[in-house]
């Protein structure tokens, strides 16, 4: 096998024109006035008792790269399920933008309003190719007479084209994507995200499983990202949340107990108590 | 790797396969009827109608597996029912060869046929109003097998009942609707069904030329909704739907709404399975509620299972294979065939889980390698 590509950073920058301009009415329909694109507000979600989310309130800018930090439990992955409609809240409210009130939209449409996740374990069609795998998430009509009839055009092609340079798949697109390593899964998923051109990107743990230099890169390709998009990575790795970071929100049992920069956290006392318990 | 890097040129010799399957289909049909209806049925080269018909049937069987082919080998809907519609498919075409018997029935009723007549009735109940014009009967056997599959996908899919309690389910409504079928007082002939048909738009139905002309039918409709197959599942609906086969729920997080695509491609082969169950009444002379049972389903999908999922040439071999070795096996022990049946199913299970031309498409690739 091939040693791993690494994404060029350089072709996103370049690849960000085309990609506005294909949005649709649905997405720029988001009021962004106030300049704050999610409000999560008193948000909670209970399992058999055990709450997970307790209360939380979350407040997401337009542009921003946000971390979401946390031990295990702390409700991360939790708060993503219910953004995107997976997981319903026992109370609580979540506005995209100024108006949109997403409780009670379902996967697809939350989806469709321009809200893309990564999960946390990469889930990728296996027995497609990387190109299908792309094509399959690429922005546009969903519709079943959509995809019977539809044929890709020139710029569809030249965007997947794009995509999988960016992901360091262009050599690799007729693959099976069940056959790429765990790392380029993670990537091929990232390609899947960009090509949905959501306005807000969640994604849950990216660099699991990947090298220190691949590592490097994602942090790159994320920060490259945000400004158009928003982006909010939820992460364990410590250096990787510190490479790029410029606000980190920290959760704990399902509620907010810090917000600020990197710096501002680490010497947080709530938050060096949590994680560093009686050492203090 | 060899099985990731198989798909990369899977699609031009999948085409070789599905040519091959169609030359073959074509050539067996010509000969066949050109030896029933042009040599004596003295010489060797005959073909008896008997054997027409046997083969017609198997293509209409072979219809049938590739509609169960479609919603499971590509989607993963495991439809324990489809008999359901292939025997509703079966009662609209019995019902319009029902109103062309006329006054021919024992009875000599004009109208009614004769079961109603026996059952004291005076006129025709409203659901029968139509079947005399062949045009409306096989609208209704489009429309009424899909418009069921459209209520019941509907509700099961949007409800996202998935897995073994989907197929518990399509067991139910085929059971529940040869319950049904079974009174007297449905209006469709109950234990007996509807049968003595003489003749469909005015052809005799005993007669070899018609017995050959509905092979042929037989044959076409297969090949078209082959290659209609294949082209729906080539197309990018195709890979949404295999998407969903393999993981649904990330499907639906990158916009696509499962449920739709889900119940229109269980109508479509409804529909499919339909157009063999009235391909295959006037061929054998009867529709009853036997039709229905749960059993029946189950046999299709073990047809498939051993022609091989997902290929769609594999469900026609492999209910074209079972049928034969059926009519073979029961002749000689009757009792015996649903053991056979089912050591087949756990054999194919276990040493072919892709099937026969799933073992056939492997060999194929690694010859390819070699050569």
């Amino acid at each position: 096998m091939t040693i791993f590509n690494f994404p060029k950073i350089e072709h996103v920058r370049r690849a960000v024109p085309p990609f506005r301009s294909a949005r649709n009415n649905s997405e720029s329909a988001v009021d962004v006035s106030h300049n704050v694109i999610l409000y999560v507000e008193s948000l909670s979600v209970s399992f058999d008792g055990f709450k997970a989310l307790d209360d939380l309130n979350l407040y997401i800018n337009n542009g921003e790269l946000r971390c979401l930090i946390g031990a295990n439990g702390a409700g991360k992955t939790t708060l993503m399920d219910v953004i995107t409609g997976k997981t319903h809240p026992d109370r609580g409210h979540i506005y995209f933008g100024q108006t949109i009130d997403l409780l009670g939209k379902t996967e697809t449409e939350i989806a469709q309003l321009g809200i893309g996740r990564k999960f946390q374990k990469p889930t990728v069609f296996e027995n497609q190719t990387v190109f299908s795998n792309l094509e399959l998430a690429m922005r546009g009509d969903k519709g079943i007479l959509h995809a019977l009839f539809s044929k890709l055009n020139s710029t569809d092609l030249d965007w997947i084209k794009e995509v999988t340079e960016i992901i360091g798949l262009d050599s690799k697109e007729n693959l099976l994507a069940g056959a790429l390593s765990h790392g380029q899964k993670q990537w091929l998923e990232i390609g899947m995200l960009l090509i949905a051109d959501p306005r807000l990107m969640l994604i849950d743990e990216p660099v699991a499983g990947m090298t220190a230099s691949e590592t490097e890169r994602t942090a790159e390709l994320l920060i490259s990202l945000a400004g158009d998009r928003t982006v909010v990575v939820v992460e364990h790795d410590m250096d990787f949340v510190r490479s790029i970071a410029r606000t980190v929100t920290v959760l704990h049992q399902g509620s907010v107990i810090a917000e600020g920069s990197m710096s501002d956290i680490q010497n947080n006392p709530a938050v060096v108590e949590v994680y560093l318990g009686e050492e203090q | 790797m060899i099985q990731y890097y198989r798909d990369e040129v899977r699609t031009d010799y999948l085409h070789k396969n599905g040519r091959v399957f169609l030359i073959v289909l074509f050539g067996v049909v010509i000969y066949a009827s050109f030896c029933n209806l042009f040599i004596p049925d003295n010489s060797i080269f005959y073909v008896s109608t008997y054997t027409i018909t046997l083969l017609g049937k198997y293509l209409c069987f072979a219809l049938l597996a590739l509609s169960v082919d479609v919603v499971w080998g590509y989607c993963g809907i495991l439809s324990l029912g489809h008999g359901a519609f292939f025997a509703l498919g079966g009662y609209t075409m019995g019902m319009y060869l029902m109103r062309q018997i006329g006054e021919r029935g024992v009875y000599g009723h004009p109208v009614l046929p004769d079961f109603m007549v026996f059952l004291n009735w005076k006129e025709l109940p409203w659901f029968w109003y139509g079947f005399d014009s062949f045009g409306f009967a096989m609208l209704m056997t489009l429309v009424v097998p899909s418009a069921l599959a459209f209520v019941f996908g509907w509700l099961a899919f949007r409800s996202r009942v998935t897995g073994v309690y989907l197929s518990i389910i399509t067991q139910a409504l085929t059971y529940a609707l040869m319950l049904a079928f079974f009174r007297n007082e449905m209006g469709f002939g109950g234990n007996n069904g509807l049968t003595d048909f003489k003749d469909i738009l005015g052809f005799d139905l005993q007669s070899d030329r018609t017995r050959v002309a509905l092979f042929c039918l037989s044959a076409i409709a297969l090949t078209l909704a082959y290659l209609l197959s294949q082209l729906i599942l080539q197309s990018r609906y195709g890979r949404v739907v295999v998407a969903i086969r393999d993981v649904e729920p990330r499907t639906r997080s990158i916009g696509f709404k499962t449920e739709n695509y889900k119940v229109s491609l269980f109508v479509y082969s409804a529909a499919l399975a339909a157009i063999a169950g009235a391909l295959y009444v006037p061929q054998v002379g009867i529709i009853n509620p036997g039709e229905f049972s749960p059993l029946n389903s189950i046999e299709i999908v073990v047809w498939v299972s051993v022609g091989g999922r997902a290929t769609l040439y594999g469900a026609v071999v492999g209910a074209i294979l079972v049928n034969y070795a059926k009519t073979k096996f029961t002749a000689e022990f009757p009792d015996e065939w649903l053991y056979a049946l089912g050591l087949l199913f756990v054999g194919t299970t276990i040493f072919l889980p892709k099937g026969l031309m799933g073992f056939f498409d492997a060999k194929q690739w690694r010859n390819q390698i070699r050569g």
